[in-house]
């Protein structure tokens, strides 16, 4: 018989964990998209779309259609940087769940690569969930939800395996609500979200650049609106590329360490 | 004894084989390992001048050990004596700094995956998902393993079964007692049918009747065959469960031999326990110095090692000490440490 991949036995245990959970879990990656898209997108949006000259910066779109494709990669951004933190402390500290794995064949990597697909799988349903919100508007319903919901999962482990990578060398959560306040929620604002990085003061768009977010809204919004340019999207692939080989890199190491001294 | 021994481990080796873990033949790998002290049998673990370091600190300093093929092994000694610290190195999830080390014939530090693939561990603390149910603990486990989902289930219903918590199995781990918790965790230990069990302080923490019925499930384990090896900072334990132990003191090991060795070697048949009223320890001491081969004083007592407790009791009275309260008892492995580190163990 063939055997299992190491990640995919690592993947199973996170799947029977998220069994007990997974009914407010879904509720909740579905139900906050929508708000987004509902008080952002049709409120804000029909103050955005009545002023003159709006259209034109946002690429000749409905503010609707500039904005809610890039709730795709700000939900994987979310659920990916959330769970990168507490649950990673809790597998080294307190269930001591990666502990127990470590005690088994599996290797540090495994459990690595592990957390890798299942945080893939977690981004692949919400993101699905978001696409099908999207599919109802006349303005974002494209074949281009496919490949941004491929997108989205990717930005997704661009923030889960450099954030991961931290977590995984503390003792201690103090860090994480700062990590949540003073990087997630500027760059869900700042990188492109809800308005061009264009309309940022010019020093600080390439604060802008050098965000995962930036380059994950950027893939999605052009895959929607069918804009994304080739040379275009290979760099913002490498740009999330860059994040998650990087990212992985630190996570084997600062995994092995933790449990292999 | 130990050809027996030899043949039941060779007999596991088989089951392995079948369960389609994939694992190195034991009898391949005893074979590679250098002869072993004259009169034991092969070793299953074999550490020679083994050292752990963590920077400035020498957790492990120079141990040798031999365990042998299904008896039940034990590191007796306090706190921070390095215990932990060699069973992980065991455990292959910490690398030797200097030594050699070898488990079933095998380097921990190149074929660690093989040599976990065969052994199972309980660690210090409960590593439960306290979320799922006691099943699901066990399935998950045996996953890890490779162990297919069904047979899983079949092995986990066993398990289960045997540290008798079968009326719990659909129950989550979260509100069960902790000497539940630590059955879950050993019956999780053994989803791999292993042959070696590597078990850290295994009753720290629990009741004295949960202790024992723990006791009783690892002495069923060793009739079956599976080599234990333990720490422990109990004596009670030690003396209850290990063929043979070692004392570890500040990552040294101070003696080694049986329970029954150890006493006869580094203490008399019997303590004479005498309590003195406050601050009259030292002064009483000097009273009943001589009366046995031996006089410590303790913070609360003194103890006088002499093969006659009574005799020396006796004669304490004669030389006008009035101890408060006294008790003559057996020889233990508290006292077997006492001698050696000149400390007690539970500090």
């Amino acid at each position: 018989m063939m055997a299992t991949p190491a990640a995919v036995r690592v993947w199973e245990s996170e799947l029977a964990l998220y069994r007990r959970v997974w009914k407010s879990n879904v509720l909740g990656s579905f139900v906050q998209p929508m708000l987004y898209l509902l008080g952002m997108g049709i409120g804000v949006g029909s103050l955005v779309d009545e002023r003159a000259g709006s259209a034109a910066q946002l690429g000749d779109v409905s503010y609707v259609a500039f904005f809610a494709p890039s709730i795709l990669a700000v939900t994987t951004m979310m659920i990916c940087a959330q769970d990168s933190l507490w649950p990673v402390m809790d597998g080294f500290m307190w269930s001591n769940h990666y502990r127990a794995i470590s005690a088994t064949p599996l290797r540090p990597a495994d459990i690595v690569s592990g957390l890798t697909l299942w945080h893939a799988t977690r981004s692949a349903i919400a993101a699905t969930g978001v696409a099908a919100a999207l599919l109802l508007l006349d303005d974002t319903r494209s074949w281009g939800l496919i490949p941004a919901v491929a997108f989205a999962v990717l930005n997704g482990l661009a923030f889960t395996l450099p954030i991961a990578a931290w977590s995984s060398t503390r003792t201690s959560d103090i860090s994480f609500p700062a990590i949540i306040r003073f990087g997630i929620i500027p760059m869900f604002l700042f990188a492109g979200a809800f308005y061009p990085v264009d309309q940022l003061p010019a020093w600080l768009r390439p604060l802008a650049y050098v965000t995962p977010i930036y380059h994950g809204v950027e893939l999605c919004r052009g895959a929607v609106l069918g804009t994304l340019g080739a040379l275009d999207s290979l760099g913002h692939l490498a740009a999330l590329g860059a994040f998650v080989v990087g990212g992985s890199l630190m996570c084997r190491r600062s995994f092995h360490r933790r449990l292999a001294t | 004894m130990s050809v027996s021994r030899a043949h039941s481990s060779g007999d596991r080796t088989d089951r392995d084989g079948r369960r389609g873990v994939p694992v190195q033949s034991a009898d391949v790998s005893v074979r590679t390992v250098e002869p072993v002290l004259a009169g034991t049998a092969r070793a299953l673990i074999s550490a020679r001048g083994l050292v752990k370091r963590f920077g400035d600190f020498t957790a492990v300093d120079e141990i040798d050990v031999e365990v042998r093929p299904g008896e039940a092994f034990g590191f007796l000694g306090p706190n921070g004596a390095g215990k932990s610290s060699t069973m992980r190195m065991i455990g292959c999830t910490s690398d030797p700094t200097e030594g050699t080390l070898s488990v079933f014939g095998m380097d921990p530090v190149s074929q660690g995956r093989q040599i976990r693939a065969r052994m199972g561990v309980v660690p210090q603390q409960d590593q439960l998902d306290t979320e799922l149910t006691v099943e699901e603990n066990l399935v998950i486990y045996g996953r890890f393993f490779d162990i297919p989902r069904a047979e899983c289930r079949r092995r986990a219903a066993e398990l289960i079964d045997f540290v008798q918590l079968t009326d719990r199995a659909q129950s989550k781990v979260d509100p069960l007692s902790g000497g539940m918790k630590r059955r879950v965790t050993i019956a999780r230990s053994l989803i791999n049918n292993p042959e070696l069990i590597l078990l850290d302080e295994p009753t720290t923490g629990l009741d004295p009747q949960a202790r024992h019925v723990l006791w009783d499930k690892l002495y069923r384990l060793k009739q079956q065959g599976v080599t234990l090896v333990l720490t422990t900072h109990y004596m009670d334990e030690a003396e209850q469960l290990c063929d043979r132990l070692v004392v570890m003191d500040r990552g040294r090991i101070v003696a080694e031999g049986s329970p029954r060795q150890l006493i006869d070697q580094h203490s008399t048949r019997e303590v004479l326990e005498m309590r003195f009223a406050a601050d009259r320890n030292e002064a009483s001491a000097a009273i009943v110095e001589g009366l046995g081969e031996r006089t410590e004083v303790l913070p609360d007592r003194v103890l006088v090692y002499a093969n006659d407790g009574e005799a020396a009791l006796s004669a304490a009275h004669g030389r006008g000490a009035d101890p408060e309260s006294a008790l003559v008892r057996r020889s233990t492995l508290e006292d077997v440490f006492l001698r050696l580190t000149g400390r007690t163990l539970v500090e």
